[in-house]
């Protein structure tokens, strides 16, 4: 039995089922008509931790350890009072390597931190008033811290990201963070502009967790790979049919496995030529192969976003899910050898995670 | 005081529908009720205590600002705008 946890336009859907018999059910919503940018299970505390964004009363974090039931709202989600910005979304939560503590990340850029399992929670001071916030420019989906890459075993490590800035790295749990762009080749600004070290419209980046410094990234254009734990940067893209997309997922038994879902570039943002394919490499990026059997093959415009792609298990027992904006969701008990739908009807997918 | 009026979620986190406020603007009376009431810290103000945009405020049945006064016989009423998709 798989847990998914499918954030959407309209409220928190958790689906349970198989994705090797196919048949998942809705077993829990939450947050009806509210827009749920994010979900997930706390592998370490079983406790559930769902972002929210109200259209009239703002952005929350809320906790629960059953979401069906009643769900707390956790403290401290809010920016410095007394500066311009107000807090505009939280975009993910990410566990991290010490009992209890958590990382979310949101709009404007800001990354909290929780030491008591989700319930209050503390603004990273050092990357906000980072010296060179001032320069920093939002993409499309607005100035989003998006990806929160732990170490495995060092809670001194972390890697984030944020669009339209980049990658961002510290070695000493958040204390200080210096930027790491190199080798991506923003080619939405001109080519004599392209040495500014902070523009870099970041979508995705998975860490390999057998091998930590192995991390795969999904750009505004481009597949990318770093050996380094992300000091550098090498395009590992060609052979995908675009160079664009969101989300990039990982086998955790495998490093030198990634999955990706293309989509047209840059304003169209659907799956190239209306047919839903995921791709693979298993040798770090120098080849990919198309894994579509069972997802549809033709008039099937899919959007799939950043948080929208997540997987289960690993090796042989890799299952994947994703979900599309126009309210499928999809699964792969085999690794992405075959799909079956697992959910037809749901309102716009903003995330999938699964428990 | 100023009578001022919610409506769920806001009541529920407030403990009722009907409170007694004082203030001297919509802004004032807002920020009061957050002071009685931390439960709705963030909810109807914004972290830099404007109010949110999708918040409407009514003073005596006609919509109010952060700035309009109140009087201490006055109506305010904190409704979620009619807005969404």
């Amino acid at each position: 039995m798989t847990e998914l946890l499918v954030g959407t336009k309209k409220g928190l859907f958790r689906l349970e089922g198989d994705a090797g018999n196919g048949g998942f059910e809705v077993t829990a919503r939450a947050f009806a008509g509210q827009s749920v940018e994010y979900a997930m299970r706390d592998p370490r505390s079983g406790r559930y931790l769902a972002s929210v964004t109200s259209w009239f009363y703002g952005p929350k974090i809320w906790v629960t350890d059953d979401p069906a039931g009643e769900w707390q709202q956790a403290e401290g989600i809010a920016l410095p009072e007394g500066e311009e910005q107000a807090l505009e979304r939280i975009w993910v939560i990410v566990p991290g390597e010490t009992d209890g503590v958590l990382y979310a990340g949101g709009a404007p850029g800001p990354l909290f931190e929780s030491r008591d399992g989700g319930v209050t929670w503390e603004l990273n001071r050092p990357l906000w008033e980072h010296p060179t916030r001032s320069d920093w420019s939002p993409g499309a989906g607005g100035l989003c811290l998006h990806t929160i890459a732990p170490w495995p075993g060092d809670p001194q490590k972390l890697l984030v990201a944020i669009s339209a800035v980049g990658v961002w790295l510290s070695d000493d749990g958040g204390e200080t963070w210096r930027h790491s762009n190199t080798g991506i080749v923003p080619e939405y600004v001109p080519e004599d502009a392209r040495d500014n070290p902070i523009q870099h419209c970041v979508h995705d980046v998975r860490r390999a967790p057998g091998r930590p410094e192995r991390l795969f990234m999904q750009f505004h254009g481009g597949v990318y790979r770093s050996d380094d734990a992300g000091a550098t940067w090498i395009d590992v893209g060609e052979g995908l049919p675009s160079d664009f997309g969101f989300p990039v997922v990982v086998d955790p038994a495998d490093p030198d496995s990634a999955y990706v879902i293309p989509l047209i570039g840059a304003e169209d943002r659907t799956t190239p030529g209306g047919t839903v394919q995921v791709w693979e490499t298993r040798d770090a990026g120098t080849s990919w192969t198309a894994r579509g059997e069972g997802l549809p093959a033709r008039d099937a415009y899919l959007t799939v976003l950043r948080e929208s792609f997540d997987s289960h298990g690993e090796g042989d027992g890799l299952e994947l899910y994703f979900g599309a904006t126009s309210g499928e969701v999809f699964g792969s008990a085999d690794a992405g050898e075959s799909w079956t739908q697992v959910a037809d009807h749901l309102p716009p997918v903003y995330s999938v995670r699964t428990a | 005081m100023a009578q001022v009026t919610l409506r769920a979620p806001l009541s529920e986190l407030c403990g009722g529908r009907s409170h007694e406020i004082e203030g001297a603007t919509v802004s004032d009376v807002l920020a009061a009720l957050e002071h009685a009431h931390p439960s709705i810290a963030g909810w109807v103000l914004d972290e830099q205590g404007r109010i949110r945009e999708h918040v409407n405020v009514f003073v005596n049945g006609t919509h109010g600002v952060a700035e309009t006064q109140v009087g201490p016989d006055d109506r305010v009423q904190v409704l979620p705008a009619i807005t969404g998709g």
